[in-house]
């Protein structure tokens, strides 16, 4: 992994407002011993790239609420002496903190996430690029589906659901078992095959599912008013 | 047990001198020299058959045809601790125990002990080492060194009737606190007395509160608070206890935090497996209500505030607040990253107070008896007692209250009776799943809440499993480890895949499989795993690993280096063999063997086939002679 400590001086990426209150509003603390000024309601994870600071993710969409999933953008942070761990995308920086974005203990960390992603998602090779990115080149661990790419960030369920209002998906079962669903696990007249969920995923694992979540076009294009096991058009009348 | 109907519908305490009246009122209605036959129905004791042995010594009562003076009050309580002996009668006044009581013993208990007074020698407890009978409750050693005062009155109180609480003083320390005490009053007290928390966390509880007031102040409107009951750990029945024995402490420390932070609406979240704890919070709710000690002009004081019970749907990960806070809202319970922290942004992002029902049940004595008095016991940053659920290997199961830096040895030893057949335990397991193990030659570490952190363990709820040589530190990790693993919601990685990847790792070291060098990317791992959880459940189940790793590092390599289990419980690297010198032929192992793999004649060497042995371990428990060795 390459650290990027030098200020991207144009084109901040961020989509945050510019700043229009006076300057004791900002917020002051250090990225990898850099000065940053972070704008009030700014996380770290929104300063940090403001400033060109590459911190890895996978859960997090600027469009969408943080939920602090995939824990990839863990970053160290040091204040009155104590160093503790932080999910950068949901966390608001103090003035006079200390951000490590690569500290032994943020690396190593990731280094095991990234081997056991490795695990969960064999088939992604998005994952697999990422991995090699922090020097991480095979997994010790079991992979239970071959054909797996899905990492269940929850990004698809959140487009769904914040931008797009249909929430025809959801996280269906728990823990080692959590998978993405439509309910009763049919597809879904709810979905307007707008394709958000495939565009948001890190993976391409929705792609693979759209067909599973999206029901009926015929039943989408009457907006429900068609009963559900109206005849089809195409069935002609004798 | 049947409702106790009350006959006070049209009775309202208005104020203390109406509590203390009351309390009189019913004083002067009992006679204290009545003889009391009280009959434990905890959990463990119904399960045991209790409601049968009540019956059978009220019909046995009822042939004796006693005297009027002399016929006993039957009285149903809560746990009083000792579920190893359930089901447990004891005859108060007197305070004479018996125990493991069958049905069938009550004509005799009725004939001996209520007519002729004496006392029925086969039921008394009987100490383990010394072998002899003990009469009363009082001088069994598993109560004597007890400081019972949270669970002073589980025993001695039906919990569906309010009237026994209010007979032994239940609700003085609201009326004292409504008619004396400014809200601020009440909370500098608890910060003062220096509780905390006993859901696991342990953070001061005054702290907490004067947050969420502060909070509540810049920002006015709604604020809950909530009683955390939803207890999951394996082996852990505080917090049940608790509710089932004395609901009425849970409500009257729970009204004195609302009254002290100006909350008006409560939840006491339950697990739906404890349905005889709702049942009576749920009495105990209707019957404060009718007495106004709840609901709206509570005490006419002008104080509102009710309490409503929620079920848990049995996810154990509901007990992290954040989560629960996502149950009570209807959402799915998986917590959420904090700060915010629920005292400033918790249900429908108003200031919550979640507090464990243990803790919310010491606040009224802290409130009655002084916070000067609560700090004196225990000792300092952890005063008061904690409640344990002492289990495993150990010869008095059941509930201990000890004050808090009590050495660890003396709850297992003096209290629980130490090890059957064994001189010493291997290890205790404290904090539940998400603890750590503490070996024996860190017996003597005081069990309060720094320590017990500073040797990698923690206080958690206060579930404490002891195990003894027959226990294997890699399989009692994996089991911890696999209960968390289907336990874990699932939202963040670390966790969901962390610990299925660390039971990879124990799962070869079960076999055998592996290298030391494993041992040490095993550790890397877990505090992989604690670093990056995002909350508590993933943050701690690593522990029973490290803790086994730093404590029995050896037994680890055993399994590795020299492929063997020195526990004998990992079965790919045991096998179960008959000792020719102490074998006697009797037959026991070959009758029982499930692979019927073991061949002898009678009164000949038996010889189990390995190949066909599924090392049960069977023969090893029933083998009259110790004959079957395991290796």
């Amino acid at each position: 992994m390459t650290k990027s400590t030098k200020k991207k001086a144009s084109a901040p990426k961020k989509k945050k407002s510019e700043p229009t209150k006076e300057k004791a509003d900002f917020i002051g603390f250090t990225i990898e011993g850099q000065l940053v000024k972070a704008m009030p309601g700014w996380t770290i994870l929104d300063t940090a790239r403001h400033y060109g600071f590459h911190i890895p993710t996978l859960c997090y969409h600027e469009a969408l609420k943080p939920v602090g999933a995939c824990r990839l953008c863990m970053v160290e942070v040091r204040q009155n002496g104590a160093a503790r761990l932080m999910a950068s995308c949901f966390s608001y920086p103090q003035e006079g903190m200390e951000i490590l974005l690569n500290s032994e203990r943020v690396q190593n960390g990731r280094r095991w996430l990234m081997e056991m992603l490795l695990a969960a998602c064999p088939a992604s090779p998005e994952i697999q690029k990422m991995a090699r990115e922090f020097g991480v080149a095979s997994t010790r661990f079991t992979a239970e589906d071959p054909m797996e790419e899905c990492l269940r960030c929850g990004l698809c369920i959140r487009v769904c659901e914040e931008i797009v209002g249909a929430k025809a998906i959801s996280f269906g079962s728990r823990g080692v078992t959590k998978h993405v669903a439509t309910p009763y696990m049919v597809p879904n007249d709810a979905c307007v095959s707008c394709g958000s969920c495939v565009a948001v995923c890190p993976t391409l694992a929705a792609q693979t599912r759209l067909d599973k979540f999206r029901g009926d076009l015929a039943q989408r294009m009457a907006h429900g008013h068609q009963a559900p096991h109206a005849p089809q058009a195409h069935s002609a009348p004798f | 047990m049947a409702q106790v109907a009350l006959r006070t519908q049209e009775f309202r305490i208005g104020s203390p001198a109406d509590l203390a009246d009351y309390q009189q009122q019913i004083l002067s209605e009992r006679d204290p020299n009545r003889p009391v036959l009280i009959v434990c129905h905890g959990t463990g004791c119904l399960a045991n058959g209790s409601p049968k042995v009540a019956d059978a010594l009220r019909q046995a009562i009822a042939r004796a045809g006693l005297d009027a003076q002399v016929v006993p009050e039957i009285k149903i309580t809560g746990c009083h601790g000792f579920c190893s002996r359930g089901p447990l009668v004891i005859l108060q006044p007197s305070g004479l125990f018996y125990q493991l009581v069958k049905p069938g013993d009550a004509e005799e208990i009725v004939q001996t002990t209520l007519i002729e007074g004496n006392p029925v020698d086969r039921l008394l407890y009987v100490e383990p080492r010394t072998g002899e009978h003990i009469v009363h409750d009082h001088e069994i050693p598993f109560y004597k060194h007890q400081q019972r005062i949270v669970l002073k009155n589980i025993g001695k109180i039906d919990p569906t009737d309010i009237r026994d609480t209010i007979a032994v003083g239940g609700y003085q320390a609201l009326a004292k606190a409504l008619s004396t005490m400014s809200p601020d009053e009440v909370i500098d007290a608890v910060e003062q007395s220096g509780l905390r928390g006993r859901g696991g966390g342990g953070f001061p509880s005054g702290r907490k509160w004067r947050i969420a007031a502060d909070n509540l102040r810049k920002n006015p409107g709604p604020m809950y608070i909530v009683g955390n009951g939803d207890e999951g750990d394996p082996g852990a029945f505080m917090d049940r206890t608790i509710m089932e024995g004395d609901p009425h402490a849970v409500l009257e420390g729970m009204i004195l935090g609302a009254y002290a932070m100006g909350a008006t609406q409560g939840f006491i979240y339950v697990r739906m497996e404890y349905p005889v704890a709702v049942r009576h919070l749920q009495i105990a709710l209707e019957q404060a209500r009718s007495l106004g000690l709840l609901g709206t002009n509570i005490m006419d004081s002008g104080f509102d505030f009710d309490i409503q019970i929620n079920r848990g749907a049995g996810a154990f990960v509901c007990g992290e607040e954040t989560a629960l806070i996502a149950s009570l809202e209807g959402r799915i319970g998986e917590p959420v990253p904090r700060p915010p922290y629920p005292a400033e942004k918790g249900l429908w992002d108003r200031p919550t107070i979640i507090n464990n029902v243990e803790t919310w049940a010491n606040v009224p004595l802290i409130i009655d008896k002084g916070a000067d008095w609560f700090a004196g016991i225990g000792v300092p940053h952890s005063t008061g007692t904690k409640i344990f659920s002492l289990v495993g290997k150990v010869n008095n199961i059941g509930l201990v209250e000890v004050p808090m830096g009590i050495p660890l040895s003396r709850i297992v030893d003096e209290i629980g009776g130490g090890v059957p057949g064994q001189d010493e335990f291997k290890a205790v397991q404290t904090g539940g799943p998400s603890g750590g193990m503490i070996p024996y030659a860190l017996k003597d570490t005081p069990v309060d809440f720094d320590s017990l952190t500073k040797v990698g363990s923690m206080m958690g709820s206060g579930g404490m499993i002891v195990m003894d040589q027959r226990d294997c530190v890699v399989d009692v990790a994996r089991y911890f480890l696999r209960f968390l693993e289907e336990e874990s919601c699932g939202k963040c990685l670390p966790c969901r895949l962390g610990l299925k990847a660390m039971q990879e790792f124990l799962d070869r070291f079960s076999k055998g499989q592996g290298t030391p060098e494993d041992i040490v990317e095993l550790q890397s791992l877990g505090q992989a795993i604690k670093d990056f959880s995002l909350c508590a459940l993933g943050g701690t189940a690593p522990n029973p690993v490290l803790t086994t790793i730093n404590y029995f590092r050896d037994e680890y390599e055993a399994h590795l280096a020299q492929q063997t289990c020195p526990a004998g419980v990992c079965k790919d690297l045991i096998t179960y063999s008959i000792d020719p010198e102490l074998c006697n032929g009797c037959g026991v192992c070959r009758r029982i063997c499930p692979q019927g793999c073991i061949s002898g004649e009678k009164k000949q060497l038996h010889t189990i086939d390995s190949n066909l042995c599924i090392r049960c371990g069977m023969c090893f428990d029933e083998c009259p002679v110790d004959a079957v060795i395991v290796q």
